[in-house]
């Protein structure tokens, strides 16, 4: 489902290139879960980034359902993030002014693909009935990642996207929240790749990668 | 489109939570918006106006025969002209009392009246014959109906005793005029066969030359793309456009400051829509679509409350151009449909410039990058030296525009370039006093007042360059304004010379109250006066008769006099010239004018220039005697009385009683000096109206730049409230903060409306009206004035302060809580 050759990325700081891929090749299938780690500044998000298509590659190809990554515009890649990308972030990252009810919808009514019996299970599944009505602010770490994990759910991608998503959780709730997630990918059958510095977590998934120095150890 | 919709769905609800914001946003939009349209609103009626006299049956707009020297010529031209096939068209004009009021009499053929006469008033067809036929009618303007207060069918004598055909409404018509049948005006005006001139229509063929027929008794004068009377009012046009821009201006501060703090807190929420795949092209345009939506809304409102202000406004400015130029103006407002689309349009414009600089942040805006709140205020900073050399630059161009430039819109040009450049460098001088202030600081809590009042400056700078604007502006008009006015009073006391002043309805009337006061022992002198009107060198100029007598020679405000000036102007060669008319003609002591007169031309010395503030006519000061012979029609109506200050009232009482005088015919100085003032201050009252708009308008800026900026200054206040500074005490420094700017700001604010009012005075004035003040600085209203605005800024700074000072130690709490 996922393809990922010879992936270069490099970036200029204090005007010396900082080579941060130096020729990743990774393969994901369809319904596998796997972990992304590293120490920090091995590029786990920027692959991720790449992946997702916040951002250009160098060198090298991703191809997504045969969709090839790389070769996308501004707005093909916003389309397949749109469509077939679910994105979790270790800040939430959701609409401040939208209660919880509305993030949750939010990706899936800008592509099109809202599906009411989906949203209720979705609901349902993450403990979220009893807070709809409320603002991001008013939710906790834990119950905050769980609208980010809906949201990017919602659409029923084909890979979700996660990075560090328990990195601003306590021990239990992250445990809590991985258990979720993992549980969701298995109903929807997408991939999911996921970035953390937790072995303990990683383990937990179908495969564990590390990337190290720029390359898939 | 769902998508789209779905975007600005999410981009709307950002407004939702932060309320004050918004209203912040459609404030600044309304504000502009309102204040830019009514002042356009205005404009427009006047200009309305004066293309209603201009065409009022061939004003300037048409071309025309006139006599080369006298004021009127005979019929038979006019026969002669049209058997040789010329399309013209007689029109008589003179002056006429009605009912006390002094009115214009337009006497017009309408038969050969030229179909293309600019857009004058059409007479139909079923109207032509009772307009024509005995009684014929005079039409009216409505507004001049109400002066009048007549009805309509009504036949009024004039002053003569002659009756007026039945009045006759005619909606467009010009205020201030009345139309009748030429041959009824030749009667009223006792000028029989006689034309003032003949509009010219379209020639269907060759015409024959206009000397082989009428000779050199006709020149013809081709029509002005702008009218004397568009000329003469620009100033006072350009002068509120001026005053509209610039809270148009100030309003924009307040949507800029709006946008751009919504922008920098929306900055993650637009990530976020990006990361959820909304295009960079779809966000850009939802935003922009948001914001044309939003001036919409603003636009709207902004028309509606600039249509109040109009309608409030325009009494007064019809009664500023009645009083200063002479225009007349309808009090009841009318608007096209040009102007509401102008307004959403200028509501549009303006709130899309505002939000350039977000806008094109967000088109450039990485979809990675980390969000950095505040760094739009931070990056203000890099432009504090870039605006400084911006401020020398216009500084410079100031400069070079009052060395050089000659004309009004150069005297505006410096005023503007003043203003500008000031504001402009406001920034960098804020940032050197609070410099200082640190640097020599001791106590911790001063050295952070200092450091972050400086830090607050970027967030601050554009609203206090509203306050600085408007507060200068406010000086400068103020002190114009009040200089004007005690000129305006001494001047007054010289020409009101004489104790007593009554207005005979007719000469002979005239002639029996003269009589009948000479036989009267409280009356200490008589002082027969007179006006004539004439045109000198395509100007039209008052002739003003003067009594020859010694309390003349005392008080007539003269500027300026050739020796021994009032002793040659008794034989009746020689005369004093207004200031302005001096101007115009380019006129000084020692120079001849040539005024065509009844009986040929009329050369006048020069002798004296003298003030004559607020008349619109240029005016020629003559021994009256010497008029009367020059201008036998003059009327003799006018005259003065020297009396004791003790007799005034049984005398007043006594000619009222013995001539049936009403108190318009018959008053004392004291009377006639407070009419006239409180003319000159109705002038004046919309000009106080708009400073105290522009005064709020930078009011309002201060409090939405300081609620918008409260919320993103709790990173800074927390910490001193953990390390125990209690929440009013940070509120009062908070307060003392901003009042320190406002202070500082006010008083950069003082010299610059000094220089607005030394503009004004020696630049403005002159080239608009023709006369020069003396420049002088009322200390105590410049007090008064640092003190509004210092008021205005507390009260802008009192709602943030208040809830700082209530706020729930939680939220200074959450401060940490979000650090973690």
């Amino acid at each position: 489902m996922l393809s990922i050759r010879n992936l270069s990325k490099t970036f200029s700081s204090a005007g010396e290139p900082v080579h941060v891929l130096r020729g990743v090749d990774l393969d994901l299938k369809a319904g596998e879960r796997v972990a992304l780690t590293g120490e920090s500044g091995s590029g786990k998000s920027t692959l991720l980034h790449l992946i997702a298509g916040l951002d250009a590659a160098d060198g090298g190809t991703i191809r997504l359902e045969g969709t090839e990554v790389t070769k996308l515009s501004d707005a093909g890649r916003a389309g397949l993030r749109r469509d077939r990308i679910g994105l979790v972030f270790q800040q939430y990252n959701l609409i401040p002014s939208l209660s919880v009810g509305d993030n949750l919808v939010f990706q899936a009514r800008i592509a099109g693909r809202y599906d009411a019996a989906w949203y209720k299970e979705l609901i349902e599944r993450l403990g979220l009935g009893g807070l709809l009505k409320r603002y991001p602010e008013q939710l906790s770490g834990g119950q905050q990642q769980r609208v980010a994990i809906g949201r990017a759910l919602a659409t029923k991608p084909s890979l979700l996207l996660a990075d560090e998503p328990t990195g601003n959780l306590d021990e239990a709730t992250a445990e809590d929240v991985l258990a979720l997630t993992r549980d969701l990918v298995t109903r929807t059958g997408c991939g999911f790749l996921m970035v953390t510095h937790s072995l303990h977590l990683a383990a937990t998934l179908d495969r564990h990668v590390n990337l190290h120095a720029g390359r898939i150890a | 489109m769902r998508r789209a919709l779905w975007v600005l769905a999410v981009l709307l609800s950002h407004w939702r939570r932060h309320k004050m914001q918004f209203a912040t946003l459609l404030i600044g939009l309304i504000a502009a918006t309102a204040l830019w349209s009514g002042v356009q609103a205005i404009n427009q009626q006047a200009r309305n106006a004066y293309d209603r006299a201009a065409a009022t049956f061939g004003g300037a707009r048409t071309p025309m025969l006139v006599a080369p020297d006298t004021a009127t010529f005979p019929q038979e031209l006019f026969v002669k002209l049209r058997r040789a096939g010329w399309p013209v068209s007689p029109v008589l004009e003179g002056r006429v009392q009605v009912n006390g009021r002094s009115v214009r009499l337009l006497g017009i053929e309408p038969v050969t009246l030229p179909v293309d006469v600019g857009n004058a008033p059409r007479l139909g067809a079923a109207d032509l014959s009772s307009f024509v036929a005995p009684p014929g009618q005079t039409l009216v303007a409505r507004e001049t109906l109400t002066d009048l207060q007549e009805q309509e069918g009504a036949a009024p004598p004039i002053s003569s005793g002659v009756k007026l055909p039945p009045l006759r409404v005619l909606p467009q018509l010009v205020p201030d005029v009345l139309v009748v049948d030429i041959g009824v005006a030749q009667r009223l005006l006792n000028k029989p066969d006689q034309i003032s001139r003949l509009l010219v229509g379209k020639p269907n063929g060759k015409l024959a030359p206009l000397a082989r027929v009428v000779g050199d008794q006709l020149q013809r004068v081709e029509p002005n793309a702008e009218t004397e009377l568009e000329r003469l009012t620009d100033s006072f046009h350009l002068n509120l456009t001026a005053f509209g821009l610039l809270s148009f201006f100030v309003g924009l501060f307040i949507v800029n400051s709006a946008v751009g703090l919504a922008f920098e807190q929306r900055l993650p929420m637009l990530r976020t829509l990006r990361a959820c795949g909304a295009s960079a092209r779809l966000v850009n345009t939802v935003l922009v679509v948001e914001l044309v939506a939003l001036a919409l809304v603003a636009g709207l409102i902004g028309l509606a409350c600039g249509y109040f202000i109009a309608a409030a406004l325009l009494p007064d400015v019809a009664a500023s151009l009645r009083g200063l130029y002479g225009a007349q103006i309808p009090g009841q407002l009318t608007l096209q449909p040009e102007w509401w689309l102008a307004g959403i349009g200028i509501s549009i414009a303006g709130a899309l410039v505002a939000a350039a600089t977000s806008l094109i942040k967000a088109v450039r805006m990485p979809v990675l990058a980390t969000a950095q709140p505040r760094a739009w205020q931070q990056r203000q900073r890099r432009w504090l030296i870039l605006q400084s050399l911006a401020a020398c630059a216009v500084f410079a161009v100031a400069l070079l525009l009052l060395q050089y430039g000659q004309s009004l819109i150069a005297g505006f040009g410096v005023l503007a370039a003043l203003m500008l450049g000031a504001a402009l460098i406001l920034p960098a001088f804020l940032e050197l006093i609070l410099l200082v202030g640190q640097r020599f600081a001791r106590r911790p809590l001063a050295l952070w007042f200092w450091a972050d009042s400086r830090q607050q400056l970027s967030g601050l700078s554009l609203a206090l360059m509203a306050l600085l604007l408007a507060l200068a502006v406010n000086v400068g008009v103020s002190t114009m304004v009040e200089t004007f006015s005690r000129t305006f009073i001494g001047w007054l006391n010289g020409r009101l010379a004489a104790d007593v002043y009554i207005s005979a309805s007719d000469n002979a009337k005239g002639v029996a109250i003269r009589n009948w006061l000479k036989e009267r022992g409280d009356v200490q002198a008589i002082l027969s006066g007179g006006r004539a009107e004439a045109q000198v060198r395509g100007q039209p100029v008052e002739l003003l008769g003067l009594p020859d007598h010694a309390l003349y020679r005392e008080r007539w405000p003269l500027l300026e006099a050739a020796p021994r000036a009032w002793t040659q102007l008794v034989p009746g060669n020689a005369a004093f010239i207004s200031e302005q008319l001096s101007r115009r003609l380019n006129v000084r002591v020692g120079d001849v004018v040539e005024v065509p007169a009844p009986g040929g031309t009329w050369e006048l010395d020069i002798v004296g220039i003298y003030a004559d503030y607020g008349n619109p006519k240029g005016q020629l000061a003559v021994n009256v005697a010497a008029l009367i012979r020059q201008f036998p029609q003059t009327p003799q109506t006018r005259i003065g009385l020297i009396v004791a200050k003790e007799n005034i009232p049984g005398l007043i009482a006594a000619l009222q009683k013995q001539f049936a005088l009403d108190d318009r015919s018959v008053a004392d100085q004291a009377t006639v000096k407070a009419e006239s003032i409180r003319i000159f201050n109705r002038t004046f009252a919309v000009t106080s109206a708009l400073n105290a708009f522009t005064l709020g308008v930078a009011g309002i800026a201060l409090l939405t730049s300081l609620l918008t900026l409260a919320n993103s200054r709790l990173p800074q206040l927390a910490p001193l409230w953990a390390i125990g500074i209690t929440r009013p005490r940070l509120a009062a420094i908070e307060l003392t903060k901003t009042l320190s700017v406002a202070l500082f700001t006010s008083l950069l604010a003082v010299p610059l409306g000094l220089l607005v009012a030394w503009c004004l005075i020696a630049i403005v004035n002159v080239k608009a009206f023709g006369w020069r003040l003396p420049f002088h600085v009322f200390p105590l209203q410049l007090v008064e004035l640092v003190a509004v605005a210092l008021f205005a800024s507390l009260l802008a700074a009192l709602l943030p302060m208040i809830r700082l000072a209530r706020m729930q130690p939680a939220s200074l709490v959450k401060v940490f809580a979000n650090e973690r």
